[in-house]
C-alpha cells in the first residue's frame, strides 16, 4: 500500500466522517432536550436533498437562492414534525413516542416513495462544488474538500449557540432538568422549536454536501445514515455537540479502515458502526464526552 | 364510538379480502405483468411496463377477446415477487405473465409459475438460470454468458489485457454477469492473473470510495460494473473523481438515462451491451414501431429505451402464441410458443431454444457521446 | 336477555361452538372446497405474524422492554429452516457461486425438527445478546437490539457458504397442509397464555409497571428480563422458519429492521398488553395489506383517472395508520384486557343503554 493510496483512503475517511458528524449534531441535540431518538432525523435529511433537486432542477434557481429554500424548508419539515408527532406524546410513556418517531420516518421515506417514485433522481451538479481538485496525488472534489471545514465551522456556531446566547442558555437548563426549567418560566415549547431549527438546519447542509459527493437520491437514502448518526452521537457522549462531531469522525474512519485494510471485509462495513454502538454501549454507555447521568429513584 | 368505528374497520377488511369480486367477463383475457415499479429496479420496471403497455394498446385483442393487463408491483423484492405472483395466478386468473425486470425476482418466481402450469415470458431478465429447468418459462432476450463474452471480446479488442470487476452482492444479474464476463476474459487472454481485483457492494450502497481506491492502486485497463441504473452513475462519478483513467463497462442496465443525468459529464465514454438500437430497426415492425412509440412516449425519454422495446416483444410474442394455440389453456399456450418460428419483432426475428431462451446471437454495443448513447457496433457471435 | 346468557354453561357453549365453527372454516379452506391459494396464502401469512406479534408483545408489551430486534430472531430461524430443509441434490444449483459449508451440506433434516432448532438458536443467540444488552434503559436498549438485528442481518448476506449470502436460498419444501401454520400458530397463543398466567407473567407484567418496585419485591430483574427476551426470540424464530416455508424463498433483505415495524403496528393496535388483541389485529393488518393493494392501482371513475392512487400509496395509507394509532388510538383495540364474553356483552348493554333499544334496566 503506497502513501498515495492511505492518504486517499484517509481523505474519504475524514470526507464521509465529517457528514457524518453534522447529522449527528442533529440527533444529540434532540435527545439532550427530549430524551428522544428522533428516527425521523435522517428521513428531514433525505427530503432536504429531495427539495434541491426541485428547486434547481424544476424549479430552475440558481444556487444560491436554492440553498436558502432548502434550509428553510427543511426547518419547516422539521419544526412541523415535532409539533405534530412529538408535542401531542410529550407527557405519554417513552415507548408511545418512540414509536411516533418509527411511524413518522416510515411514514416520510413512504410518502418520498410514493410522490417522487423510487427512481433515483439525480442530484444536480453545482459547479463550484463538483469540481476535482488534486493535492499531491489525492484527488478530491471541492464538496469533498470543505465538508470537514464547514462541519467545524458549524459545530462552532452551534457551541457559540448553545453557551453564549440566552436562548442557548435555556436549552442547556432543559436538557438537565425538564421540569425545573418549566417551572422556572422558560418556554419549552420555544426551546424545542429551536433546537428542531438547528438539527433541521445542519441536516440540509450536510444533505447539499452529500448530494454533491453522491448524486444518487432516493427515497431510503436516510435510513443508513440516520441510523450510524445516531450510533456516531452514542459514541461521542449523547447530549454532548462536540461528541458528536467527534464521534462521527471516528466511525467514518474507522468504516473507510476496515475496507482500505481488509478489504475481505467489505462487506460487513455497515456491521462495524453497529459493531461500534454495542462496545461503547456496554463500556462506557455515557460515550466518550458525554456525562454521568445518575437516576433517581 | 371509538370502539364501533375501530371494530367495523376490522370487520370489513376481514371481510372484503373473502368477498374479492370475481369478474365474471367472459369476454376478457387476462395477461399478468409483474415488475418492479418501485425499490431499486423501479425505474426499468417503469420502462419495461410502458413497453408492454404500448403493445397492448397497439394489438388489444385476440381470439375475438379484448387483452387486459393486470399489473402487479414487486418492489424489487423477491418475497413480494412471490406473493405478487400467486396473486396474478389465483385471483385475477391470468393465461399468461409477462416479467419481470430483473433477473433476481424472476428467478424466485419460477417454481410457482411452473407449478401453476402458466407461461411466463421475460423481457429482460438475462440470467441464464429464469428459464433453466422451467419448461414454462420462455424469454425475449439475450443470456448473460453471452453478453459477458461480448464484453470481453470488446474491451481485449480495445487492447486491454487486465481487467478489474465491480458486482454487487445478492443481485443474480450483476453476480451472473460479472462472473461470466470473469471467466470470458480469462479464457480470451489466456490468463489467470488478468483479472487484477474483484469487489462486491451491498444494495444501497453509495460509496464507492474505498473499492475504487483499492482499484486505482491495481491500474487495470478496463473496469467492468455490472450494475443496477441506481448505482451505475455513482461508481463512473467516483471513479472519474478519483482520476481513474480506465476504461468502465457494463452490462444492458446500463442503458437508462438515469445513469447519464445522474453521472453528467462523468459518463462520457462508458461502453454497455444493450438489446435494441432505434436508428438500426432490425424489422419492419420495428420501424413501425420506433416511429409510433417515439410519438407515444412524446418527450419523456431521449431515447427509446431497449427493456421498452423488448417489453413490446414479450406481449406479442405471448398475443401470437395465444392465437396459433387457439385457447387460453397454460400448457397449449406454452407449447405454442416452444413452437414459434421467425416471429419478426422489434428487438429481432426471434427464435426459442430447447430451453426457451430466445436465439439471438447479436449484440448491440453503445457508448455515451455528448451526453447521448452512442452506437458503436453490431457483434454477432456464432 | 343478557343476563341469561351471562353464565358459565352459556359460555361454554358458545366457546366450543366458536372453536368449531373455526375449525370448519379451516378444514374448508384447506381441502380447497372453498377460496383458492391467494386466500390461503393470505392466511397462513397471518397466522405466521400472530406468533411473531406475540413474542413481540411478550417483550415489549408484556415485560415493558423496548426491543426492536424480532426481525433479526426471525431471520434466525428462517434461515436454519433454509439450510437444513432444502433437498441435498438441490443444494449446489442454489450455491452456484460459493458452494455450500462441507459439513452444512450433507445435513438434510426433517421440517419439524428445524423448525424447532431455529426456535432454539434463535433463543439462545438472545441470551448472548440479552446478557450485556438488557440493563441497558429503555432507549438504548432499542437502538442496541435494531444494532443487533442489523448486525445478524448483514453477517447473513455476507456468510456466503453458510447462508448463500445476499443470493438468498430458493426451493425451500412447503407445507401441504394449513393446519401446520395454524397449528402451531395456537400452540403458540396457548403457550403463551400459559406463560403469563403463570407466576413468570405476573413477574414480567411487574417489571413493566415499575421495575425499581419489582426489585425491592425480591424479583430478579436480569433473569426475568432475558427469559422474557429469550423466549420472544424462540417464537419468532419459529415463525421466521415458518415463513420460510410459505415463501419457499429466503433472502436476507427480506428481514431489513423495518419488518419489525410490521409487527410494531399490530401490537400497537391490538393492544400492547393483551393476547387476543394481537391475534386479532394480525390478521386485520396482513388481510388489510392485501386489500389495500387496489390503493396501488390507477382508480377510474366515471372514466377520469384518480392520480392520488399509484404505486406506493398503500404503504403511505399504512404508516398514516400507524401514526394515528399511536397519537389517538394508544391503547389499540383491547388495552391490556383481553377478549373475553363479558366484554362482548358488555359492549352490547352500553349500546343498547346509548340507544334506548329495550335492553337492561336503567
Amino acid at each position: 500500500m503506497t502513501i498515495e493510496i492511505f492518504m486517499q483512503q484517509l481523505a474519504n475517511g475524514i470526507s464521509i466522517g465529517s457528514l457524518y458528524a453534522l447529522l449527528a449534531i442533529g440527533y444529540t441535540m434532540v435527545y439532550g432536550i427530549l430524551r428522544l431518538i428522533n428516527f425521523a432525523h435522517g428521513d428531514i435529511f433525505m427530503m432536504a436533498a429531495y427539495f434541491m433537486v426541485f428547486s434547481i432542477i424544476n424549479f430552475k434557481l440558481p444556487w444560491y437562492v436554492a440553498i436558502v429554500i432548502v434550509i428553510t424548508a427543511s426547518v419547516a419539515l422539521g419544526v412541523l414534525l415535532e409539533k405534530t408527532a412529538y408535542k401531542p406524546l410529550r407527557d405519554a410513556p417513552r415507548m408511545s413516542i418512540m414509536i411516533s418517531a418509527i411511524g413518522a420516518s416510515f411514514l416520510l421515506e413512504n410518502l418520498a416513495t410514493y410522490l417522487f417514485t423510487g427512481v433515483p433522481k439525480g442530484f444536480p451538479d453545482i459547479k463550484i462544488l463538483t469540481k476535482s481538485v488534486s493535492l499531491g496525488g489525492v484527488s478530491l472534489s471541492i464538496a469533498t474538500l470543505i465538508t470537514p471545514f464547514v462541519t467545524l465551522i458549524l459545530l462552532y456556531v452551534v457551541l457559540f449557540i448553545t453557551n453564549k446566547t440566552k436562548i442557548g442558555m435555556a436549552m442547556r437548563a432543559v436538557s438537565k432538568d425538564f421540569e425545573t426549567a418549566k417551572l422556572m418560566g422558560i418556554n419549552i415549547n420555544k426551546v424545542i422549536s429551536t433546537t428542531f431549527i438547528i438539527g433541521s438546519s445542519l441536516a440540509a447542509i450536510g444533505a447539499i454536501l452529500w448530494g454533491s459527493k453522491y448524486p444518487s437520491i432516493y427515497p431510503i437514502m436516510g435510513v443508513m445514515p440516520g441510523l450510524k448518526c445516531f450510533i456516531a452521537a452514542v459514541l461521542g457522549g449523547i447530549g454532548n455537540t462536540t461528541g458528536a462531531v467527534l464521534g462521527g469522525f471516528i466511525l467514518g474512519m474507522a468504516e473507510i479502515m476496515l475496507v482500505t485494510f481488509l478489504p475481505s471485509l467489505t462487506g460487513y462495513r455497515d456491521a462495524i458502526a453497529f459493531i461500534i454502538l454495542i462496545v461503547v454501549l456496554l463500556v462506557k454507555p455515557t460515550g466518550l464526552l458525554g456525562e454521568k447521568v445518575t437516576d433517581k429513584v | 364510538m371509538k370502539r364501533v368505528l375501530s371494530l367495523l374497520i376490522c370487520l370489513l377488511m376481514v371481510l372484503s379480502l373473502f368477498t374479492a369480486c370475481a369478474k365474471k367477463d367472459e369476454d376478457i383475457i387476462k395477461i399478468g405483468v409483474f415488475e418492479p415499479l418501485t425499490g431499486e429496479n423501479g425505474g426499468g420496471g417503469q420502462q419495461e411496463l410502458d413497453g408492454i403497455r404500448y403493445a397492448n394498446k397497439m394489438y388489444p385483442e385476440v381470439l375475438g377477446k379484448k387483452i387486459e393487463l393486470v399489473v402487479v408491483d414487486n418492489k424489487s423484492d423477491k418475497g413480494e415477487a412471490t406473493t405478487a405472483v400467486t396473486r396474478l395466478i389465483e385471483k385475477d386468473k391470468v393465461v399468461a405473465i409477462i416479467g419481470s425486470y430483473g433477473s433476481g425476482v424472476s428467478i424466485a418466481a419460477g417454481d410457482i409459475i411452473k407449478n401453476a402450469k402458466i407461461p411466463a415470458m421475460g423481457a429482460s431478465c438475462t440470467n441464464p438460470m429464469v428459464t433453466e429447468g422451467n419448461e414454462f418459462y420462455f424469454r425475449a432476450c439475450f443470456l448473460d454468458p453471452f453478453q459477458g463474452r461480448v464484453m470481453a471480446n470488446y474491451a481485449i479488442g480495445q487492447g486491454a489485457k487486465t481487467a478489474a470487476v465491480i458486482m454487487q452482492n445478492g443481485d443474480d444479474y450483476s453476480v451472473g454477469l460479472g462472473n461470466f464476463f470473469i471467466d470470458a476474459f480469462r479464457e480470451l487472454t489466456g490468463d489467470p492473473d488478468s483479472i487484477v481485483d474483484i469487489s462486491e457492494f451491498q444494495v444501497n450502497d453509495s460509496d464507492f470510495n474505498a473499492i475504487l481506491t483499492n482499484i486505482k492502486a491495481k491500474n487495470p485497463d478496463v473496469i467492468f460494473a455490472p450494475s443496477s441504473a441506481t448505482t451505475a452513475p455513482l461508481i463512473i462519478k467516483q471513479a472519474r473523481d478519483l482520476q481513474i483513467k480506465s476504461l468502465i463497462m457494463g452490462g444492458d442496465t446500463w442503458e437508462n438515462p438515469a445513469v447519464i443525468e445522474v453521472a453528467g459529464a462523468d459518463a462520457e465514454g462508458i461502453v454497455l451491451s444493450t438489446f435494441f438500437d432505434e436508428n438500426d430497426p432490425a424489422t419492419n415492425e420495428a420501424r413501425v414501431f420506433v416511429e409510433g412509440y417515439k410519438k407515444e412516449m412524446a418527450g419523456k425519454e431521449p431515447i427509446i429505451p431497449a427493456v421498452a422495446a423488448l417489453g413490446y416483444d414479450a406481449y406479442l410474442l405471448v398475443r401470437d402464441a395465444i392465437e396459433k394455440a387457439g385457447s387460453t389453456d397454460g400448457v397449449a399456450i406454452r407449447d405454442a410458443l416452444n413452437a414459434t418460428k421467425d416471429f419478426e419483432g422489434v428487438t429481432g426475428v426471434i427464435n426459442f431454444t430447447e430451453n426457451g431462451d430466445a436465439d439471438k446471437n447479436i449484440a448491440v454495443i453503445k457508448t455515451v457521446q455528448d451526453g447521448q448513447f452512442v452506437y458503436i457496433d453490431t457483434v454477432e457471435v456464432k | 336477555m343478557m343476563d341469561k346468557l351471562n353464565n358459565k354453561k352459556t359460555k361454554l357453549y358458545m366457546n366450543i361452538l366458536l372453536i368449531a365453527l373455526f375449525a370448519a372454516i379451516i378444514i374448508l379452506l384447506d381441502t380447497d372446497t372453498i377460496g383458492d391459494n391467494y386466500i390461503r396464502r393470505v392466511l397462513n401469512l397471518s397466522a405466521i405474524y400472530t406468533i411473531v406479534s406475540l413474542s413481540m408483545n411478550l417483550v415489549n408489551g408484556f415485560t415493558g422492554l423496548f426491543s426492536l430486534g424480532q426481525a433479526g430472531f426471525m431471520a434466525i430461524g428462517a434461515y436454519t429452516v433454509a439450510i437444513f430443509t432444502v433437498p441435498l441434490a438441490e443444494r449446489a444449483k442454489i450455491f452456484y457461486v460459493v458452494p455450500q459449508n462441507p459439513v452444512l451440506a450433507q445435513i438434510e433434516l426433517p421440517f419439524a425438527i428445524a423448525l424447532v432448532l431455529g426456535g432454539l438458536l434463535a433463543a439462545l443467540i438472545a441470551v448472548l445478546i440479552g446478557m450485556p444488552v438488557l440493563r441497558l434503559k429503555s432507549d438504548y436498549l432499542a437502538i442496541a437490539t435494531l444494532g443487533f438485528s442489523e448486525i445478524i442481518r448483514i453477517i447473513l448476506t455476507n456468510a456466503k457458504s453458510i447462508s448463500n449470502g445476499a443470493l438468498g436460498i430458493k426451493g425451500i419444501p412447503q407445507m401441504p397442509t394449513m393446519w401446520v401454520f395454524f397449528g402451531v400458530a395456537i400452540l403458540s397463543v396457548v403457550l403463551i397464555w400459559l406463560l403469563i398466567d403463570s407466576s413468570y407473567g405476573r413477574a414480567f407484567k411487574a417489571i413493566r409497571e415499575d421495575e425499581i418496585a419489582a426489585e425491592a419485591m425480591g424479583i430478579s430483574l436480569f433473569k426475568h428480563k432475558v427469559m422474557s427476551f429469550a423466549i420472544g426470540a424462540f417464537f419468532a424464530g419459529i415463525g421466521g422458519g415458518l415463513l420460510a416455508s410459505l415463501l419457499a424463498t429466503v433472502d436476507p433483505k427480506q428481514f431489513y429492521f423495518t419488518v419489525t415495524y410490521n409487527f410494531l403496528l399490530i401490537i400497537v393496535l391490538g393492544g400492547m398488553g393483551s393476547i387476543s388483541g394481537t391475534v386479532i389485529a394480525s390478521f386485520v393488518v396482513t388481510a388489510g395489506l392485501e386489500v389495500l393493494r387496489f390503493f396501488d392501482d390507477p382508480l377510474t371513475l366515471f372514466g377520469v383517472t384518480i392520480p392520488i392512487f399509484r404505486p406506493g400509496f398503500r404503504m403511505v395509507i399504512f404508516s398514516l395508520l400507524l401514526m394515528l394509532l399511536v397519537l389517538f388510538f394508544r391503547n389499540g383495540l383491547l388495552g391490556q384486557k383481553e377478549l373475553s364474553w363479558n366484554l362482548i356483552f358488555d359492549w352490547f348493554k352500553r349500546k343498547s343503554k346509548r340507544t334506548g333499544k329495550g335492553g337492561t334496566a336503567q
